[in-house]
């Protein structure tokens, strides 16, 4: 039971690092149409920023404002240099294009820092763990990670449903030509809402930066997870985006916790493991599937 | 006048053939990029630094070396070597660091007639029934790694073990590597996947499944991630570790620094080696790349000169046969000490214990504490029919 609670909060605290790199995807690709695939790249800016920083100042706290920073910064670059290019083009040309800026900033991370992974610490303050269930010690900062990623799910719910910011993001996703018509600045609509992703790409990177290691290619370890999450959520919306997020790091972490039950009661228990984890890897590919046999515009589906 | 210009050109001509055109091209296919993209990196640098001292030369036979990144990927892998051997006309090949891509490469390289020395992947389908008089391995067969973990995992009498290992090739090499010389009760074995990096369910299992102490194989930042997690939860403090030098080598001791305390770890070679052929070693790499090296640097750098030693007795050809011969005399001093080949040729060599300790800088590095193997071969070497 124990071990079945604290599985269910590592899952938690997976959708929501999931979230915050899904909300950014799915805002860019279902608003501005864009597939960005150097979205992980972002994520990678975030956790290098802050690791660099806090190596060099010896602050977990000065590291935050440098990882959001450098990723918003390479978020607004990349926007004005090739994605606004690229708007009217075919996804063809995005994907070229961003993959061509995947393969721009492993380099220029491998050519400026070194191909060795970086350490970043946890804060003392919130090292070690704590015991809010009892039998469930749980690891402070993954404890914090999960709060922190909580509250700016809140303030994106909020700002989306009651702003005007939102409201414009809402319409821009469903009837761009009107909200043109009406005098509302696209193109600036598509930088902000491109820096937003950034941001929350670069907070979800150096949030893990203590927990994972920060290293070159770690953006696209955690991308093709993020790509189903938001295929599953619903291409557009940040609600499905959640959900989805929340859904797969469960349905992730459960399963690579409890496959190996289902297989053990016919196989040895060495054949079990190896079944188990192959099982575990494709189970988010499976659960996406279902999902889209079901719902083939995802659970949250955008513009009816 | 036109008797004049001959003489040029024929000037010309000579003074570029003495300007060391290679001899000798190797292909050196490794992996560069994704996470554990140090690794190759180690390798090659310690390679190239066996290169340079003697100038361009090998055994004194001027080299080439064309390096070209795997990706971690098979396929990728197998393109190159095909490149390489078809375009390139490269006979001889080093570089290969993950098992899963030595599988792909091997085959490939061996069937063409090419000549492998593995400075890292030492992978088991290789090192039995299937061995090769074309394939050496300068590092390690790959459950040797793990034996020494699991001897020392007896000698620190633990009884009841629980075992964590990536699901590839080298994962599963690792698991049945332990438990041959370990012994004792295994209480679950856990594989992950080779490109995770949360291992936060895993680490709740072990929790629950309350072993004397845990064994895990995850190479390069897999094995960062896991030892961070392994520190943050709090497991640290109340379940012994043992692993091999993959799982904690020089780079993670320095960057997971206090995590590593307390782990112990195994070992053919580390720094702090006295031999003199170490000695150089480490002060040149320091000297050329100002890094500390790692293990794949010294696998690599020994893998070099016993090519070097071969080249020397062969005087640059590549004949298979010839090649051969000098090959397995390893008439070499190399940076782990006592080494020789095995019949399937693997190496023959000692393993150590290494403990990370705390320097007064503040810096962890890794310790030797003592010998766990000795002259300790592999089990694949009686199924070789060399």
């Amino acid at each position: 039971m124990q071990l079945l609670i604290e599985q269910v909060l590592n899952g938690l605290q997976l959708g929501i690092t999931l979230f915050l790199l899904a909300a950014g995807l799915t805002l860019t690709f279902g608003i501005m149409g864009v597939i960005n695939l150097a979205h992980g790249s972002l994520y990678m800016v975030g956790a290098y920023g802050a690791a660099l920083v806090a190596a060099k100042t010896g602050s977990f706290w000065l590291g935050i404002p440098a990882g959001l920073i450098a990723a918003g910064l390479a978020g607004l670059a990349i926007e004005f240099q090739v994605i606004r290019k690229l708007y009217e083009r075919d996804h063809l040309y995005q994907v070229l294009a961003t993959f061509g800026l995947i393969l721009f900033f492993n380099g220029m991370a491998s050519w400026l820092v070194g191909r060795a992974p970086l350490m970043m610490d946890t804060p003392a303050a919130l090292s070690g763990f704590v015991e809010f269930i009892p039998g469930v010690p749980y690891p402070t900062y993954r404890l914090a990670v999960m709060l922190v990623g909580l509250a700016v799910a809140a303030a994106l719910g909020l700002t989306i449903s009651r702003t005007r910011l939102g409201m414009l993001i809402r319409a821009g996703s469903t009837h761009r030509g009107m909200v043109a018509a009406l005098g509302v600045d696209i193109v600036r609509l598509y930088t902000v809402v491109f820096g937003l992703g950034a941001v929350l790409a670069g907070l979800a990177g150096l949030m893990i930066g203590p927990i994972r290691s920060v290293q070159v290619g770690m953006g696209e370890q955690i991308l093709i997870m993020t790509f189903v999450v938001i295929v599953v959520g619903g291409i557009g919306s940040v609600r499905g985006a959640f959900a989805g997020a929340l859904l797969i790091g469960m349905c992730d972490t459960l399963g690579r916790a409890f496959a190996p039950l289902l297989f053990k009661a016919t196989f040895s228990a060495s054949v079990a493991s190896g079944l188990a984890a192959t099982f575990s890897s494709v189970l988010i590919y499976l659960v996406m599937a279902l999902v889209l046999v079901v719902r083939p515009r995802g659970l949250f589906p955008v513009g009816g | 006048m036109r008797f004049k210009s001959v003489l040029l050109a024929g000037a010309a001509v000579a003074a570029l053939s003495g300007a060391a055109v290679a001899q000798v091209k190797i292909g050196f296919i490794t992996t560069l990029s994704t996470p554990a993209g140090y690794l190759g990196e180690d390798a090659r640098d310690g390679f190239l630094l066996a290169v340079s001292e003697e100038g361009g030369k090998l055994g004194g036979v001027a080299v080439e070396v064309i390096v070209e990144d795997d990706k971690l990927k098979p396929a990728d892998g197998k393109q190159i070597a095909e490149k390489f051997l078809q375009s390139d006309k490269i006979k001889l090949f080093s570089g290969l660091i993950f098992s899963n891509v030595a599988a792909a490469v091997t085959p490939t390289i061996l069937e063409a007639g090419g000549i492998i020395v593995s400075p890292n992947a030492g992978p088991s389908n290789f090192a039995g029934k299937n061995c090769n008089a074309n394939y050496y391995v300068a590092s390690w067969q790959n459950d040797n790694l793990h034996e020494s973990a699991g001897a020392l995992a007896k000698k620190l009498g633990y009884k009841k073990m629980l075992l964590l290992a990536p699901n590839y090739q080298a994962g599963k090499d690792a698991i049945s590597g332990f438990k041959r010389l370990y012994g004792g009760e295994i209480v679950e074995e856990i594989y992950t996947a080779l490109d995770q990096t949360d291992f936060s369910a895993e680490i709740a299992k072990i929790r629950a499944a309350k072993p004397d102490a845990v064994f895990q194989f995850h190479p390069g930042g897999q094995g960062i991630a896991f030892l961070k997690q392994w520190a943050q939860s709090g497991l640290k403090d109340q379940v012994p570790m043992v692993v091999a030098s993959p799982s904690l080598e020089q780079k993670i001791a320095g960057v997971v620094g206090d995590a590593a305390i307390g782990i112990a770890t195994t070992s053919h070679w580390n720094t702090d080696f006295a031999n003199e052929a170490n000695k150089a070693f480490v002060a040149g790499f320091k000297a050329k790349y100002n890094r500390e090296p790692t293990m794949y640097a010294s696998q690599a750098y020994d893998a070099a000169k016993l090519i070097g030693a071969a080249l020397k007795g062969t005087g640059g050809s590549l004949d298979e046969k010839a090649f051969r011969t000098a090959m397995l005399k390893a008439d070499v001093k190399l940076t782990r000490g006592a080494f020789k080949w095995g019949n399937n040729q693997h190496p023959v060599q000692d393993w150590y214990e290494l403990k990370a300790v705390k320097g007064a800088d503040g810096k962890v590095s890794l310790h030797t504490a003592g010998k766990v193997l000795e002259m300790h071969a592999d089990a694949y070497a009686r199924d070789c029919k060399l």
